[in-house]
């Protein structure tokens, strides 16, 4: 049985679904009674969700055009 | 900048490869320019020109077409890691040990920030606007930041970007966790300085 520490430690790996077959089980099984631990996976669920979605905003005019320019030096043109 | 041109290559292929290469970077400038925007910030402009120029010098070089693209982020990617390197900010260890044992779970229930709230945590991550978002994953180091934004902003697996940064994988994981528990600890210093936490701030 692995403590709350243990199964914490090892949410977000848990989540991107990179911990070993045994680990997994092992988390599963500790996530089935502890309810505070069900608290911190809805968080780090939130967490990585909050992560993607800063939007950049898109390619501006003049850095678009300089960065043609740049391609046209290289290159030569399309 | 001066194109090169090798003595034996015909000039009739080197137009052809160069118009290739323009024809591939034009498409995917959009693409990397965001990515590189996530990945640096405000040297974005400056890490694809730096691709573009590498990119150029090698594309004679690469057989398969179809993952040209795939390839021209390879090389984004390593430029926007050399630009972290040489801006070359030092992680203090203690500021790593400190955010190891961080739980921004834990301290949000300990703070209590917002008393009146039945979804505290939900409503911390609320006071975030994406401004803000992009304000706390700026000050994290380089060395946090690539993995975190190619992981959870643009959905790499762990070994592509082990494999796109040049590092084992084990040493991926371990920095990915400490990025994560950084990224939490910015996530509420950043909190603390900007007045989100107070309940007037609460949008």
């Amino acid at each position: 049985m692995i403590t709350c520490a243990e199964a914490v430690r090892q949410l977000w790996e848990y989540l991107d679904g990179v911990v070993e077959e045994t680990d997994r089980e092992a988390i599963e099984e500790h996530l089935s009674f502890c309810r505070r631990c069900c608290g911190e996976l809805d968080f780090a669920e939130e967490l990585r969700h909050f992560l993607a979605r800063p939007d950049e905003p898109g390619l501006p005019d003049d850095v678009k055009a300089r960065l043609l320019a740049t391609l046209t030096e290289l290159a030569g043109p399309a | 900048m001066q194109r090169v041109v090798c003595a034996d290559e015909p000039t009739a292929a080197v137009a052809s490869t160069g118009r290739a290469f323009h024809a591939l970077a034009e498409r995917e400038l959009p693409r990397l320019y965001r990515l590189a925007r996530r990945l640096v910030g405000d040297e974005a402009e400056d890490a694809v020109q730096d691709a573009l120029l590498k990119g150029y010098r090698a594309y004679a070089s690469l057989d398969d077409e179809v993952a040209a693209p795939a390839w021209l982020t390879a090389i984004l990617v390593n430029c926007c890691r050399d630009r972290g390197r040489a801006k070359g900010r030092r992680v203090e260890e203690t500021e790593l040990e400190d955010a190891d044992e961080f739980s921004l779970y834990r301290k949000i229930a300990a703070e209590d920030p917002f008393p009146y709230s039945d979804s505290l945590h939900l409503d911390f991550l609320h006071q975030f606007g994406r401004e803000d978002v992009r304000a706390v994953l700026a000050e994290l180091p380089e060395l946090y930041r690539l993995p975190l934004v190619l992981c959870y902003c643009e959905g790499y697996h762990v070994k592509e970007i082990a494999y796109l940064l040049e590092v084992p994988l084990g040493t991926m994981l371990a920095r990915l966790h400490r990025g994560r528990k950084l990224f939490e600890r910015t996530l509420w210093d950043y909190a603390e300085r900007h007045g989100l936490l107070k309940e007037s701030a609460r949008r």
